[in-house]
């Protein structure tokens, strides 16, 4: 479990990032940090890891204030997926999946043995072992990312925008592929997105974000239809309008649903 | 020719020679290049200051910089060491500039995933940022081994033993045949060190161009057919 007390940060240029954030994120579940950018999203999926580190407030996984944690130490404990996947150009794919678990001293033919498991886990052929990352198309870069940010195991996986930069077809696919790889390992995923369709894909838990760091609405993707908190979310999510204004026509004896452009989307089961 | 032939035992040794003076030059220009780069990178505020005092270094006259050292340094006018020294001098100029660029050319985002894997600072330097700041220091190493070698042959001017002792030599003597030799193998030295650096560093950072060195499998036409770069 991770918890935000109080939490701010602002920046040397005077910037308040986030702004006095209080937010549970509960274990084995994904949370979804979702806003548009400026709205502090990622200034707090860093403080987890201690890349930021908050001006006031406390961070706490399991109940322990992340602050006196070691940051190096830290890091090597928790899972890390990056937008552009943020792999290292001059090591192998292999290389890159066992980084972290050379950094923590383990012994290279094992550390070798596992990522080669972690690239089968992400659906990934292992005759590119032994490419570098520019040899692979952006769609099996990120699987890589992905690998490389659970080959330690580790509790907690942040995930920065890591679908962010591959077109929509790779996208959609590399989400199914999450959702998949989260039932099978059930980690503490903390995901951040500007793309309120993906985190309700994803997200158990969703959290809206608005500008100036502050939280506008933490509830499942259901509750946040349901009953936004304020017009900002109605606006954000789209409720009151475009593709999620859904209307039931009776056409024939079956009820047949429309989306906010007019189109048949489906029929209600009954 | 004939000159060439029956003198081939000193052109070799002054090859020996000259080496020993421009390597270590090259690689102490080097060596205290790359902290001095590193730094004007990672200190906005340094780098105005330490770039352009290291440029100046190039602008002091070669002669009266091998003369102004010895007394610096206590060591004979003629010691190679002196030498060596000012040409280490002239190198810093010519490379921390690129050594600063090479640092700059590391993407960010790269630098950030190397820390949120949980690199050290140290251990990013070594493991991240100065291998892939390499293949610009290279290029910028190529430059001064080039102008080292050739600047070396200066030193014959004072006395001290190189490849430019050829020219100073034939000059005095009138004798042609020696002093296009002396050229010929300064500039054939300079290529033979500029070759071994672009093999060195395609050994060190076969990264930098792997595609060539490969055919693309069978799965890769798909996605190479629809690519289309």
């Amino acid at each position: 479990m991770i918890e935000f007390r109080g939490v701010s940060k602002r920046f040397p240029d005077g910037t308040l990032a986030v702004a006095d954030v209080d937010i549970v994120i509960p274990p084995r579940k994904t949370t979804v940090l979702v806003g548009s950018s400026g709205s502090g999203k990622t200034t707090l999926l860093r403080m987890i890891n201690r890349m930021v580190d908050p001006t006031s407030g406390h961070v706490l996984i399991d109940g322990t204030d992340v602050a006196t944690r070691e940051p190096v130490a830290l890091r090597r404990s928790i899972g890390y997926v990056m937008q552009n996947s943020g792999l290292l150009p001059h090591r192998t794919v292999i290389d890159n999946v066992a980084t972290v678990p050379l950094l923590r001293g383990e012994r290279r033919r094992d550390a070798h043995a596992r990522a080669l498991e972690l690239l089968d886990t992400v659906g990934l052929d292992r005759s590119l072992a032994d490419r570098y990352p520019s040899q692979l198309s952006g769609g099996q870069q990120q699987r890589v990312g992905v690998a490389r940010g659970l080959a330690v195991d580790p509790n907690i996986l942040l995930m920065d925008e890591p679908f962010g930069a591959v077109d929509p077809i790779v996208r959609a696919e590399l989400q199914q592929e999450l959702l998949r790889l989260q039932g099978e390992l059930g980690k503490t995923v903390v995901f951040v997105t500007h793309d309120i369709d993906e985190a309700f894909l994803l997200g158990d838990q969703v959290v809206i974000m608005r500008h100036g760091g502050k939280i506008s609405q933490a509830a499942s993707p259901t509750e946040i239809l349901a009953n936004p908190a304020d017009d900002f979310v109605a606006e954000f999510v789209g409720a009151d309008r475009g593709k999620r204004a859904l209307h039931v026509t009776e056409v024939g004896g079956r009820r047949v649903v429309f989306d906010g452009d007019g189109r048949a989307a489906g029929v209600l089961a009954s | 020719m004939t000159w060439l032939w029956s003198n081939l035992d000193l052109v070799g040794e002054l090859i020996l020679v000259h080496l020993a003076l421009s390597v270590p030059a090259i690689i102490l220009s080097l060596v205290i290049s790359v902290p001095i780069g590193w730094l004007a990178h990672r200190y906005r505020w340094s780098r105005g200051v330490l770039l352009s005092l290291c440029a100046l270094l190039y602008a002091i006259p070669s002669l009266a910089l091998f003369v102004a050292l010895p007394p610096i340094t206590g060591l004979g006018l003629r010691s190679p060491v002196n030498l060596v020294i000012a040409l280490t001098l002239y190198g810093i100029a010519v490379i921390v500039r690129t050594a600063a660029d090479a640092f700059d050319s590391v993407q960010p985002e790269v630098r950030q995933s190397a820390t949120a894997m949980g690199y050290s600072a140290a251990g990013r330097f070594w493991g991240v940022e100065l291998p892939l700041a390499g293949p610009v220091l290279l290029s910028g190493l190529r430059v001064v081994v080039v102008s080292t070698v050739s600047l070396a042959t200066v030193g014959a001017v004072i006395g001290v033993q190189s490849l430019g002792s050829l020219f100073t030599d034939g000059f005095q003597r009138g004798i042609q045949a020696e002093i296009i030799t002396g050229i010929v193998a300064t500039i054939l030295l300079a290529l033979a060190l500029d070759w071994l650096c672009v093999l060195t560093g395609r050994m060190l950072m076969p990264w930098s161009s792997p595609r060539r060195s490969r055919r693309p499998a069978l799965s890769d036409v798909r996605s190479i057919e629809a690519d289309p770069a």
